[in-house]
């Protein structure tokens, strides 16, 4: 039984005349016969399954439409075509510094975190001196959250996150924040999540990272899925050479 | 629908909070220009009319009072609430959370500024020698479909935002409209029966005149008064769900 089934899943990005534009300018651009609206495909007829305990790595460039798969998987978007089937919980952790809020405090960002991924109160209160000690930001409680620096916001945000214990876990970029003490605390702590069982999808640019921890990739490039499969590094190899210009990527026409 | 609750009450709780501390942040009296702003209001408002004007009637402060507590909970309400999925879009894109949450934050917010306005009324209610009767009791139920339509309106309005953002100067206008025709600083009794029976088609002005009848009239608005505020609430709810499920998938692409 597979934990999560991605089959023939396609998004498309409305892009073109419909944003920021404002009542007026649509309503002349219609009646002038200019309104328009470019189809683009982010993602087309990406198919793969993963079983419990897999741990999949995404690779590909900018623009290879691995976030937008992502925000599929987690259920933020609904693919255009296409499904996801999902068993058990799910928590992904996408971007992480941003939606915390400037004007709050770091504790009550921390409280507010913590209850968009899902955590009860009485969980909160019981981490809430953890959290802080393992993002080291025990001075900086009752500071509004703007004053922190990016590296402090990260460690705080991933901090948080890395409580989480669900069936499946979605991590976008995130083993790479703050500075190198940090990265090894947290690289660690991630190990400690992927080794209790969880399934987890790993979005990363660092192609040693994901050679070392995955156990099966998947290869996008500009929206379509070049490669599938366990052999981590036969296609890693191919990636790296595609990287380095050795390789053409020929995608079909959309 | 319970267990959804239960599953997100503590992020409702912590929206709230947050709603609340970010309105109150650098104001000297906090919490108390809730309370302070409708009472300024009711006095320029009072001046104007009456210094300037020359209405005289009787317990003239209370009948202002009335128009203005209505009114100002749903300008307020429906105003802020417009902002409520644009100000969130950088957590609706992150996190799959249903996105009504943020309005209904927005709504507990307004809904205690009203309570404490509320509680003001009831004193001016008493300088003003006003009678309370039992009826009193009733003003539970227009409090109650104020509450629906307005979150009915919000839905609508934050949707509607998220496309066009002209919304917000329209829903500047549109307003102001509204208030004067909504009777809060003058009678309807000049009117002929059939325009005040137009008065009506105004939502607003329904609810104003339900909480008129008990305080001023100790009158028990009648049972089609009672149906047509509810028809209204239910009306704007509707349409305002409706168009959260349609488009629930599709804010993202315009934040």
């Amino acid at each position: 039984m597979s934990i999560l089934e991605v089959n023939g899943v396609s998004i498309r990005y409305m892009t073109g005349d419909f944003k920021d534009i404002g009542i007026k300018e649509y309503i002349t651009r219609r009646l002038r016969g200019k309104y328009q609206v470019k189809e683009f495909w982010a993602d087309k007829n990406v198919t793969f399954t993963l079983e419990k305990g897999d741990m999949l790595g995404i690779i590909g460039t900018n623009g290879a439409g691995k976030s937008t798969l992502l925000k599929a998987i987690s259920g933020i978007m609904e693919p255009t075509e296409g499904y996801v089937k999902r068993e058990g919980t799910i928590a992904a952790l996408l971007e992480l510094a941003s939606g915390f809020d400037g004007d709050l405090t770091v504790q009550e960002n921390t409280y507010l975190r913590g209850a968009m991924l899902g955590y009860t109160r009485k969980f909160m209160n019981e981490m809430y001196d953890q959290i802080i000690a393992f993002a080291d930001l025990k001075d900086f409680e009752e500071r509004p959250f703007k004053q922190l620096s990016s590296g402090m916001k990260s460690r705080l945000a991933f901090s948080i996150a890395c409580l989480v214990q669900p069936d499946i876990l979605i991590l976008d970029e995130v083993l790479s924040v703050g500075d190198g003490a940090f990265r090894k605390k947290s690289e660690k702590k991630m190990k400690e999540i992927i080794g209790s069982g969880a399934t987890t999808i790993l979005v990363s640019h660092s192609i040693v990272q994901v050679r070392e921890m995955c156990t099966k990739i998947l290869w996008l490039h500009k929206g379509h899925q070049v490669e599938f499969g366990d052999d981590v590094q036969g296609i890693c190899d191919r990636y790296q050479e595609m990287l380095d210009g050795k390789r053409q990527i020929s995608v079909p026409e959309r | 629908m319970i267990q959804k609750m239960k599953r997100y009450q503590f992020l409702f709780e912590e929206l709230v909070k947050r709603d609340f501390k970010k309105k109150y942040k650098r104001t000297v009296l906090g919490m108390a220009w809730s309370v302070l702003s409708p009472l300024l209001m009711l006095l320029v408002l009072r001046l104007v009319f009456t210094q300037f004007f020359g209405r005289g009637m009787d317990h003239y402060t209370t009948y202002l009072f009335c128009g203005n507590l209505v009114f100002s909970y749903f300008n307020e309400s429906t105003s802020q609430g417009m902002t409520s999925l644009t100000g969130n879009a950088s957590i609706f894109t992150k996190v799959n959370i249903p996105k009504y949450l943020f309005l209904f934050s927005k709504n507990i917010q307004t809904l205690i500024n009203f309570g404490l306005t509320l509680c003001v009324f009831f004193v001016f209610c008493v300088l003003d020698q006003i009678t309370f009767t039992w009826k009193f009791i009733l003003l539970v139920y227009p409090i109650l479909c104020l509450v629906l339509f307005n979150i009915g309106v919000g839905l609508i309005l934050s949707a509607m935002f998220v496309f066009f953002r002209d919304i917000q100067y329209l829903w500047g206008v549109f307003t102001q409209l509204l208030m004067y025709m909504s009777a809060i600083f003058y009678t309807t009794d000049g009117y002929s029966p059939l325009f005040q029976k137009l008065f009506y088609l105004n939502p607003v002005y329904a609810m104003i005149s339900y909480v008129r009848k008990i305080v001023l009239y100790g009158t028990i608005p009648t049972l089609q008064h009672h149906v047509l505020i509810l028809f209204y609430a239910l009306l704007v709810l509707a349409i305002g769900g409706w168009v959260y499920k349609k488009y629930n998938t599709k804010f993202l692409y315009y934040v």
